[in-house]
């Protein structure tokens, strides 16, 4: 037999019709099975979840030694995904957390990766995070504000970028874990953000996404951090949204999950990062409309009753309003910083999906979710990491057709049964969002 | 003397004369640490002496030593190499022996931010001599993998800080010959025509690129790097792209093919939504894709039809994008000062 004629693809056409065929089999192996029957594939194995973060918490092998620089961030892929599934910690572990990350607390402002650390921003966002996700006073007052601001104003780089530690690298992922954690605790001032936004701009390649640094790769885990941080500012008018929008909707694959980057494989933790991109961008719709120099937006375009009848709208059956009427994150508002987080939420002027909701939601459930956890995709063992983020892919997906924050999913926008449901989040934090109401509340006293 | 050789042959440090008077640091844990990890007793041993010597501040060859061991058994640990950092400082360490060890970590640990950042660091205390070496690791970590982020946005910083930009567009020629579909070689060559400085610029090189770009499409229309890149070489200069006849000529050709066409169809509504007057022979070509055989006169909706059909994944996307599009068509033409006139 002549298979060493048979025509071979390049090395990225052969990986992905290797992935293609794996999810693939998946598919078909359950669009086999009767319709009943595939609810049961369909079902987030919500106990088993929850067992397997319960005991990550208390116990973590010495193969997770190559973590214990990372020790706030196991923490928070834990206990963001267990708020997600609905479920929560009992005093004790709630206590021993707080404690915890209050040793992982630098004296000079910010959070390291165990205790004794040096303070680190991806840490810190961590930390504080996980502090914000268990809620309550006793959690939210442990975090010294005062002290961490001081430390962001100390990783800030000429650059107009953020180091990630002292004498740390400098890139997008910085810059969002500072920039978030500042709006969250209500610190976050012009001092803190100058240049940024010169930063991130500078990182928004040909092809529309965002790079770590300025001449790297497009890429969704930064895409995410420099989108979200611009928001967080209120520059996002100055990123080329429509070319972003273009490159993040061709990063949804055949699978229906997520790529990171152009022709590179699907990986379940991109259903946040990329998905993540995609919802955001639902609400910067009169932002869009006036970088494209539109004087005019098509009300059906924002009008929340439409939009399950988006399929259905008739131009011709259209109003018009203004820009001016409808702007909520228009780049010529003078908002007020700590308001940009909860406006972005409450603005209910958003556009429908512009991804495949449900086609994510069948790569997450079939291919991503195990037994107990979720990895990357079919072959690649399962970790918190992915656990987190492929849950928060898929809350985002559930409550993308959503009008507002406060009207539940529709049960034909959740893929299986209605019980899948998760906790809504704030897709700017990654917060859940009744925690982030709670924190948010609780900061804006000062 | 490497006293981590193999595991067997480790010396506990409580056993070593030159560590003796070190008192080493428990971690301060607490009683009742959440996501506590059973460290091996080698690697408790090893960050207790660590934190000894760190909250001293000793800047010696011991503490460079300590700083080896603890980094080979958690290369992640940032306040480590932070610290290292310091002490060669301290000691005036030869910076060449410290690309070697570097070599060594990134071996079994390529995806750590860490180590590229330490890399950065030591290349940059050794200057342009450094250039050549780093160049060459670079490509050594990316023909393994061909799209390593970390090694690109290192040879990148090395090209800027330090040089060495000859070779590095055929360089890209060469990645892009073993795999057209290699997007991180589609970026670097955007890097290399838009900043090396032994170039024109990007208005110097266009032409040319478009031309290798349109070669490139025409071997796999259904490869998304090459379309991006070339709208990217029309970055800013959008009316120009509207005006090239290579890139007109690209789409009638590939909408002919009737195979492949998704990119192309997306790059004529680009185009359309940017004032482009469509020539008959691309209306036709796009009518014979059409299944329900629409002849309207707008293009663009026929377009966007096309595309929710063969592209369902992202039917919403086009969906939208028909609907903004006749607002964007107008405001092409009130920008051109052709309202009024009849097309």
């Amino acid at each position: 037999m002549e298979s060493s004629r048979k025509a071979r693809g390049t090395k990225t056409q052969e990986e992905q019709w290797m992935v293609e065929n794996d999810v693939g089999q998946i598919y078909s192996s359950v669009s086999s099975i009767p319709p009943n029957a595939q609810s049961v594939f369909l079902e987030i194995r919500r106990d088993n979840h929850i067992q397997y973060l319960m005991h990550g918490l208390n116990n973590l092998g010495p193969s997770f030694s190559t973590l214990d620089a990372n020790r706030p961030w196991i923490c928070y892929w834990i206990l963001h995904s267990i708020a997600l599934l609905g479920d929560s910690l009992d005093e004790e572990l709630e206590h021993s957390t707080i404690e915890f990350l209050s040793r992982c607390q630098d004296p000079d402002g910010g959070y390291g990766g165990g205790p004794g650390q040096m303070p680190h921003l991806a840490t810190t966002y961590a930390a504080v995070n996980s502090l914000i996700t268990l809620g309550g006073p006793k959690s939210l007052s442990s975090i010294n504000r005062g002290k961490l601001r001081a430390f962001l104003l100390r990783m800030k780089d000429a650059s107009g970028g953020f180091r990630m530690h002292d004498g740390g690298e400098v890139d997008v992922r910085a810059c969002y874990t500072a920039i978030s954690v500042a709006s969250v605790l209500n610190i976050l001032d012009d001092e803190l953000t100058q240049n940024v936004g010169d930063y991130i701009l500078s990182c928004q390649t040909y092809e529309g996404g965002i790079a770590g640094e300025p001449g790297s790769e497009a890429h969704g885990g930064y895409t995410f951090c420099g989108l979200a941080a611009m928001i967080l500012i209120n520059e996002v008018h100055r990123l080329d949204l429509p070319c972003l929008i273009d490159w993040v909707v061709f990063r949804q694959g055949v699978e229906g999950g997520f790529q990171g980057r152009t022709n590179k494989l699907v990986d379940g933790c991109y259903s946040f990062w990329q998905g993540g991109v995609a919802v955001i961008v639902q609400k910067l719709h009169s932002v869009i409309c006036e970088q494209l120099g539109l004087s005019k937006v098509l009300d059906s375009e924002c009008d929340s009753e439409s939009y399950h009848d988006y399929e259905t709208s008739d131009i011709s059956d259209v109003e018009e309003c203004t820009v001016e009427t409808s702007c909520p994150l228009g780049g010529t508002c003078h908002r007020r910083k700590e308001d940009i987080g909860v406006d972005f939420i409450s603005n209910k002027r958003a556009i429908a999906p512009i991804f495949s909701s449900m086609h994510l939601q069948q790569y997450l459930l079939l291919c991503s979710q195990e037994g107990a956890g979720f990895r990357d995709k079919p072959g690649k063992p399962r970790d918190h990491y992915h656990t987190c983020y492929c849950l928060s892919g898929l809350s985002v997906c559930q409550y993308c057709s959503s009008a507002d924050a406060d009207s539940p999913p529709l049960a034909r926008d959740i893929l299986g049964p209605y019980s899948n449901l998760l906790e809504q989040l704030h897709p700017l934090y990654n917060l859940v969002l009744d925690r982030y109401y709670e924190a948010h509340d609780f900061f804006s006293k000062f | 003397m490497d006293v981590l050789q193999k595991s067997s042959e480790r010396i506990p440090l409580s056993q070593r004369p030159e560590y003796a008077d070190v008192k080493p640091v428990p971690q301060d844990d607490g009683p009742n640490p959440i996501v506590p990890i059973s460290y091996t007793d080698e690697f408790r041993e090893t960050m207790d002496y660590f934190r000894a010597i760190y909250v001293a501040d000793e800047q010696s060859h011991r503490a460079l030593q300590l700083t080896t061991e603890a980094i080979k058994l958690n290369p992640g640990n940032y306040t480590v190499w932070q610290f290292r950092r310091l002490v060669l400082e301290a000691l005036n360490a030869d910076m060449n022996k410290e690309l070697d060890f570097s070599d060594g970590i990134v071996e079994g640990n390529s995806k750590n931010y860490q180590i590229w950042h330490h890399r950065r660091w030591v290349a940059e205390n050794l200057g342009t001599d450094a250039s050549t070496r780093e160049l060459e690791f670079t490509k050594k970590i990316l023909s393994k993998d061909a799209k390593h982020y970390h090694a690109w946005s290192h040879r990148q910083w090395v090209l800027q800080a330090l040089g060495g930009w000859k070779d590095e567009l055929a360089y890209c020629e060469l990645l892009l010959k073993d795999d057209i579909f290699n997007n991180s070689a589609w970026n670097q060559r955007y890097f290399v025509v838009t900043r090396s400085p032994l170039l024109g610029g990007l208005g110097a090189m266009r032409e040319s690129e478009v031309t290798c770009t349109v070669n490139a499409i025409m071997e796999h229309p259904e490869n998304e790097s090459p379309w991006r890149y070339l709208r990217g070489l029309y970055r800013n200069d959008t009316q120009a792209l509207v005006k090239d006849p290579q890139v007109a000529s690209v789409c009638l050709k590939i909408l002919t093919a009737k195979n492949n066409y998704v990119h192309a169809l997306s790059m004529l509504l680009d185009l359309l939504c940017h004032g482009f007057q469509p020539s008959l022979e691309i209306r036709n070509a796009v009518y014979g894709l059409s299944d329900s055989g629409a002849q309207g006169s707008d293009l663009v909706k026929v377009v966007c039809s096309i595309l929710e059909l063969v592209d369902p994944m992202r039917a919403n996307y086009w969906k939208w994008r028909r609907n903004m599009a006749p607002a964007q068509a107008a405001q092409c033409l009130k920008d051109d000062g052709l309202t009024g006139l009849s097309l």
